[in-house]
């Protein structure tokens, strides 16, 4: 089902906020919409958004091998992405996202095993003072999770994997 | 003293609606659209001193002069890309105080004569972006922001714009270009935003803690705002303080406090109670300020005094280094770094910060020697000046001044002869 | 005129028009900047960072304004960093210095950078030996790798960009030229960076991959071997190849272009075409060709190919010497005869043809489905006319015609008409590609495409004219057969008549004629058969350079009760096969001559291999013919019958080989030392054409027909009306020899069907349909299209459907889906 089909208020809504010559503008809010459900950019789901915006598929995929938030393939359900930049790391980022490979059973990069969560490093995500710190991306978008422990973050993963939703404060 | 842009730290629920409006929320925006011309405002900004709070400290009141009013529309676009390591202001504020920043908005959209106006956020400000919406959407129900503004012929939308992970969209063409829904890559400068920007239209970009200064200046005047901070920089900063000191976070103080100030009243001192080895005021784009004399503490934080310690103030993302850090370790994390947020543009930045991170891994990994040191120097500076924006500069920057000012550091890592063999590793840049 | 901007480059003063870039102007005065990602043809972007150079101001002062002067010259004050020359323009009174000490390390340190990656297999490069980064590298780079080899990036060597193109991702510098060729040049995006940082790659996710019909053109200004194409990559190396000037056969555009040959031993030793390129003509094909023109050079050295004279005896061939044949031939051309030759001949063969018709008292008829050259002769573009410089002031009018696929480098050029001002007015029953860059499209139903011209001024259409100094209008047979086009023909020309556009420069009527030399035949007084199986029905046949037989059965049922048929032809056809005589002719590559554009430019080509077996020329075949009958024609020199041709056709007049093949210099300067500025297209050394004159030009009264409305055929019932279309990659015969390259474009016959007619017929798109009329019959898959009426049918041509008109069909529904 096309994305205008499938959200036909939203897509009316991203495509309000730009002038109408300028359509191309509304690309990456409907990709962050396309990506939604699955958790990554199919072929078809980006041939759909470059027909909403009128550029081609290739345009498209450009975008998404730019940007990191967009995937292009399907991992875990969540993807957990530990800022190990320079501020975090002088906090323990690094000692933090080794402890995390090791109770999860799982290199940096990989997926656990159920497909449920993908652990990533990712780059300054802006909250160097409440380093260890994470954004986990996942089908209620993004958030931030500070100042964690890997105890913490092994308890947040379990109330995901029960409830299947992450809960926003 | 209290606060000046956050002031959510000083009034409780400022964020609300309500309590914005009854500290005088929007009275500078009202009053600008029915009681000033927007030369007027521009003028007060001016001669306020305030300086872009982004990093490059441009005068901002010039910038807004400088819209091209032959072109219509303009447009005006707060940069809310936060993505400098160890820059976390931005995001405070507008969870604090979004209203204050949404009035300095306002106000800017007045002077340069925009009609719509953008904000920038990074795409993992996705929270914050729904939380902006909400507060623009109660601005346009309340009458703040729509057509016929308090009357007057003046109409005004704002807009939130995701990104999507990217830290060259800072950079202001190359977040235009994103704006526009194309990879996030640097303009060729001229045309300069103001003529030429979003959509080919006359356009200001500013930061975020730059708007939020611009209520309390239109309500206590350009004097006031004057009379904080330095003669070279006026008025307060927010410090973001970070790295290994107790009590890491955000300090608005005025320009011209000194580091030590900042880091032992404010920031509590060292973790461990370890010495300053370093400090990077500016984030990962920092030349290394070497502390190996305690009068350095005393150096005050305004553009001109950084300066003399051969740095830059930047954004004031100041990272705090103890001794028990060693520099071939700093420099692979901020070359990584930049490596990976190396847009690919122009040559010497795409080929040079991996180039760049081979030599340091190499070195970090023990397995450098004493002309890899010398090769990484070389090549950081053959870097220099050469490429299409400035993140290729700043990913020099520590390169360059940790093996110029802590030889001792990268002597240490690396073995003195040539290895037998050449090193050999597969290796396969992609996504991290 | 451009205003002109004085400034001092490496001492040298240089004098540029303003707006120029610092390496435009650099290169005007012989001075070389390097290069990578800076091309003329493109936008500059300031990517690759090559170009470093020192650039100064005169020094003002800050009261007064004035120029500070020092020594008595004005006092220069030079930016601190290096910038990039491609992205700085002309200043008056700057100073640039791109072979000082600090611009030469700016140009090394980015050589070196590029180096760090790129895997320096030149030994086994096609890129070798013609190759910018080889040549920058030997100027301006590093001795020795300071990068380790081993942490090298190890790539794709052998990623397919679709069918045509192959990328090796290691030798890709990132430069985006081939990406800005796409986007700006032929406004497809299809090509793109994935990734950032040194994970960039091209990319394609077009369907098929990368989908442009130019695609062969980015390997020309590719600076490094990174894309090549799948019939040149391994073929051979540049420097073991000659060069040869030619044009184009396979459209009405004549793009000039260069034979690239070399000895080969599956030839015993002789040349074999290696490759095509491109050779400047910045009037006609700037430095661009279209994938056609560069790949179906194959059916030259075709298996089928023709190579001896052939006389049919008891039924079977025999091969006969040239004497024989031609006697033979002769006897029966005698009386009666009619002659049948298409626009794949040259001028020469088709003058000498029609002599040979005016003094043997028989007809000569162009094997053509479109009327109207009579009108293009008369009111064609002529002299002084430069689509190239078309901008503000011209409005282009394209009516029935999908130029995409018919004449795809005038698609192209009226592209970048209008991005340069120009107006452009499509008239058509459905949307082609063109439609994006119009300012006005037009819709008319399938019938009404005459009343459509005759309406040009109207109201719908009068604003496109509004501010035209000079028209353009290219009119073509999308929907339209002999009698459609003539009449269309007509109309076009009475609204350029009345408007008064008649005989300027830069203003005319162009025909997107089937063949490469249409106009040619034209101009020589070749008519077409409105019924040409009735034309040809019992008489004695010669037939040049044209299939009949495998492309309409009605024409071969005709032929079948021909009295006797010569074929004359380069390869074996369905016609060579009912021949009784067949007479082996060269290809464009084996001999010289001249063509006749549909701008009606004439442009020379010349011989760049050996003929095959015994073929000889067409217009020296026709000679020796005719001199059996008793008729003298030049057949020895061809510029000697050139001669008589000029002496004899009034547009001709004052034309020699020697005018046709004068060059003047162009811009952008391409392919001499310096392959990293323009890319590998030749440079024009061997002629640059003449345009013939109009009738209307040389003030003679204008006798065109008038339009007569064309009636398309009514459907009854359950039929659907079949209309014509034109496809570039069709089934024809140069085209199918190549089918191992252009397999999946040729693709199979398909029909286009309005979605709503569609379902009324119970088809879904994709489904094989069985389709019939007028004794044709066969199957073809159904594609959708919703620009197009319910009551009509697309049907290709040369797709195995002989549909020369719209003609009434019927559709049924297949036997079995696949």
């Amino acid at each position: 089902m096309s994305l205008e089909t499938k959200y036909p208020n939203e897509v009316k809504q991203i495509l309000s906020k730009y002038p109408p010559e300028h359509k191309r503008a509304a690309v990456m809010p409907l990709l962050y919409l396309a990506q939604r459900e699955e958790g990554y950019l199919t072929k078809d789901a980006m041939r759909d958004v470059a027909q909403i915006v009128d550029i081609t598929e290739t345009e498209v995929a450009a975008l998404v091998g730019f940007y990191t938030l967009y995937h292009d393939r399907k991992e875990g359900k969540y993807r957990m992405q530990v800022c190990t930049d320079l501020p975090c790391a002088l906090r323990g980022a690094d000692e933090f996202m080794n402890s995390l490979c090791d109770r999860l059973g799982i290199k940096v990069g990989e997926t656990t095993a159920d497909g449920f969560l993908t652990l990533e490093a990712a780059t300054c995500l802006a909250a160097c003072n409440r380093a260890p710190m994470f954004q986990t991306q996942g089908p209620d978008g993004i958030k931030y999770h500070e100042n964690m422990t890997v105890e913490r973050t092994m308890d947040l993963i379990a109330v995901l994997r029960r409830s299947g939703r992450e809960v926003h404060s | 003293m209290s606060y000046v842009v956050l002031r959510h730290r000083d009034i409780p629920d400022l964020h609300t609606f309500d309590v914005y409006t009854k500290n005088g929320g929007f009275e500078a925006f009202k009053n600008a659209v029915t009681q000033m011309t927007p030369a007027q405002v521009i003028d007060v900004v001016k001669n306020s001193g305030l300086r872009g709070r982004g990093g490059a400290g441009f005068p901002t009141g010039m910038k807004w002069s400088f819209i091209d009013n032959k072109n219509w529309p303009h447009y005006i676009v707060a940069n809310a890309d936060e993505s400098e390591p160890g820059t976390f202001k931005d995001r405070e504020i507008m969870e604090g105080n979004p209203f204050q920043f949404l009035e300095g908005l306002a106000i800017a959209s007045y002077a340069v004569g925009a009609n719509v106006a953008y904000v920038y956020l990074r795409g993992e400000f996705w929270q914050l972006g729904a939380l902006l919406d909400e507060k623009i959407a109660e601005l346009e129900k309340e009458g703040f922001l729509g057509d016929k503004l308090f009357g007057s012929e003046y109409s005004l939308r704002i807009y939130t714009h995701l990104g999507a992970g990217a830290y060259i969209c800072g950079e202001e063409t190359a977040l235009l270009e994103s704006l526009e829904g194309k990879r996030g890559q640097p303009r060729v400068r001229p045309p300069f935003p103001p003529s030429v920007g979003l959509f080919g239209k006359p356009t200001i970009i500013n930061n975020v803690e730059t708007f939020t200064n611009v209520p309390m200046i239109l309500a206590n005047g350009a004097d006031w705002y004057k009379s904080m901070g330095t003669a070279d920089s006026a008025g307060v900063k927010i410090f973001s303080l970070s790295g290994r000191v107790r009590k890491p976070g955000n300090y608005e103080l005025p320009f011209g406090t000194t580091f030590r100030e900042l880091i032992y009243t404010h920031g509590g001192g060292v973790q461990d109670s370890r010495a300053v080895k370093a400090i990077m005021p500016a984030g990962a784009s920092s030349s290394l300020i070497l502390v190996d004399d305690e009068k350095i503490l005393d150096t005050p934080m305004d553009y001109a005094s950084v300066r003399t310690l051969k740095s830059e103030l930047g954004s004031a993302s100041v990272i705090i280094v103890d001794d028990s850090v060693s520099m071939d370790w700093l420099v692979n994390k901020t070359v990584h770094f930049f490596r990976h947020e190396s847009c690919g543009k122009c040559t010497p930045c795409r080929e040079g910060t991996y180039w760049m991170s081979n030599i340091i891994e190499r070195i970090h990994q023990g397995q450098g020697t004493t002309g890899d040191v010398d090769l990484l120097l070389n090549v950081a500076k053959q870097i220099q000046g050469k490429c299409l924006c400035a993140l290729g500069e700043f990913s020099t920057m520590a390169v360059v001044s940790g093996i110029e000012r802590f030889s001792e550091d990268f002597k240490n890592a690396v073995t003195p002869e040539p290895l037998p063999q050449l090193y050999v590793k597969e290796r396969e840049i992609g996504k991290a | 005129m451009t205003k002109q901007v004085t400034l001092t480059i490496n001492g040298i003063q240089v004098t540029a028009p303003a707006g120029s870039s610092l390496v435009d102007a650099a290169k005007l005065a012989g001075i070389d900047i390097p290069v990578f990602c800076h091309h003329p043809k493109l936008e500059p972007v300031g990517m690759c960072r090559m170009c470093l150079v020192e650039i100064g101001r005169p020094m003002r002062d800050r009261a007064t304004n004035e120029i500070v002067m020092e020594n008595g010259a004005p006092k220069i004050q030079f930016l601190p960093k290096l910038e990039t020359a491609c992205t700085n323009k002309v200043e008056e009174g700057m100073v640039v210095l791109s072979q000082s000490d600090k611009a030469r390390s700016g140009q090394r340190a980015t050589v070196e950078f590029l180096l760090t990656s790129h895997p320096l297999d030149c030994p086994i490069c096609d890129k070798g030996g013609e190759c910018p980064l080889q040549n920058l590298t030997m100027a301006h780079g590093p001795g020795k790798s300071r990068f380790l080899f081993d942490e090298k990036l190890r790539l794709g060597k052998r990623v397919p960009l679709g069918d045509l193109i192959v990328l090796d991702q290691e030798r890709c510098i990132q430069c985006a030229r081939c990406i800005r060729f796409q986007d700006e040049i032929v406004g497809d995006s299809v090509l793109g960076f994935d990734d950032r940082s040194r994970g960039m790659r091209i990319i394609t996710f077009s369907e098929p991959g990368f989908n442009s019909i130019f695609s062969g053109n980015t390997t020309d200004i590719c600076p490094v071997g990174a894309l090549t194409t799948r019939d040149f990559r391994f073929e051979a190396r540049p420097w073991e190849l000659e060069s040869v000037a030619s044009i184009c056969t396979q459209c009405p555009v004549g793009c000039n272009i260069t034979l690239n040959t070399r000895r080969e031993a599956k030839a015993g030793g002789d040349f074999v075409v290696k490759r095509v390129m491109p050779r400047q003509n910045e009037e006609v094909n700037e430095i661009w060709i279209c994938d056609k023109g560069r790949f179906v050079h194959h059916y030259t050295d075709s298996k089928r190919r023709l190579k001896t004279p052939l006389v049919r005896r008891d039924g079977e061939f025999a091969h006969v010497s040239w004497d024989e044949a031609s006697k033979a031939a002769a006897e029966t051309l005698k009386n009666d005869s009619v002659i049948l030759a298409s626009g794949k001949l040259a001028n020469e063969d088709l003058f000498n043809l029609k002599a040979l018709a005016d003094q043997a008292g028989g007809k000569a008829y162009l094997y053509s489905h479109m009327g109207g050259g009579d009108v293009t002769t008369l009111i064609g573009v002529g002299e002084g006319t430069n689509i190239g410089a078309m901008g503000a002031g011209t409005t282009i009018v394209v009516v029935a015609s999908d130029l995409y696929e018919e004449a795809p480098i005038w698609y192209l050029r009226v592209k970048q008409a209008t991005d340069r001002g120009a107006t452009l007015l499509v008239l058509n029953s459905r949307s082609t590609k063109l439609d994006r860059f119009a300012s006005h499209v037009q819709r008319y139903d399938y019938g009404d495409a005459i009343k459509a011209a005759q309406h040009l001024g109207g109201i719908k259409t009068a604003e496109a004219f509004a501010n035209s100094q000079n028209v353009l209008i290219f009119f073509g047979s999308d929907g339209l057969g002999v009698e459609g086009t003539a009449n269309l023909a007509s109309a076009c020309a009475k609204f350029l008549q009345d408007g008064g556009y008649a005989g300027k420069p830069n203003s005319g009527l162009i025909g997107v004629w089937e063949r490469a030399n249409d106009q040619g035949a034209w101009e020589m007084g070749f008519e077409v058969a409105e019924d040409l199986a009735g034309a040809l029905r019992g008489k004695s046949v010669y037939i040049v350079g044209a299939d009949p037989v495998g492309d309409d059965p009605a024409l071969a049922k005709a032929l079948a009760e021909a009295q006797f048929v010569v074929v004359q032809d380069v390869m074996q056809t369905a016609t060579t096969a009912i021949a009784d005589v067949v007479l082996p002719a060269r290809v464009f590559t084996e001999r010289e001559g001249t063509l006749t554009s549909g701008e009606r430019r004439v442009q020379r080509f010349y011989a760049a291999v050996p003929p095959t077996g015994e073929a000889r020329a067409d217009y020296a075949i026709t000679a020796q013919l005719a001199s059996h009958m008793g008729i003298e024609l030049e057949g020895m020199s061809v510029s000697a019958v050139f001669e008589r041709l000029a002496g004899a056709v009034k547009s001709f007049a004052g034309l020699t080989y020697a005018r046709v093949s004068e060059v003047k210099p162009q811009w952008p300067i391409v392919g001499r030392g310096d392959m990293y500025y323009g890319g590998t297209t030749y440079e024009n050394t061997m002629g640059l054409g003449v345009h013939l004159t109009a009738a209307a030009a040389r003030g003679e009264s204008l006798d065109v027909a008038r339009a007569e409305r064309e009636s398309a055929p009514r459907p009854k019932g359950n039929e659907l009306l079949a209309v014509p279309v034109n496809k570039l990659y069709d089934r024809g015969t140069t085209v199918m020899q190549s089918a191992d390259l252009l397999r999946d474009w040729i693709g199979s016959p398909t029909i286009s069907l309005h979605p709503d007619a569609a379902k009324n017929l119970g088809v879904e798109a994709g489904d094989l349909v069985h389709i019939s009329f007028d004794g044709v019959s066969g199957e073809a898959r159904v594609k959708f299209d919703e620009s197009i009426t319910a009551n009509v049918v697309l049907v290709p041509r040369e797709m195995g459907f002989a549909i020369r008109e719209p003609i009434p069909v019927q559709i049924s529904m297949p036997a079995k889906v696949e």
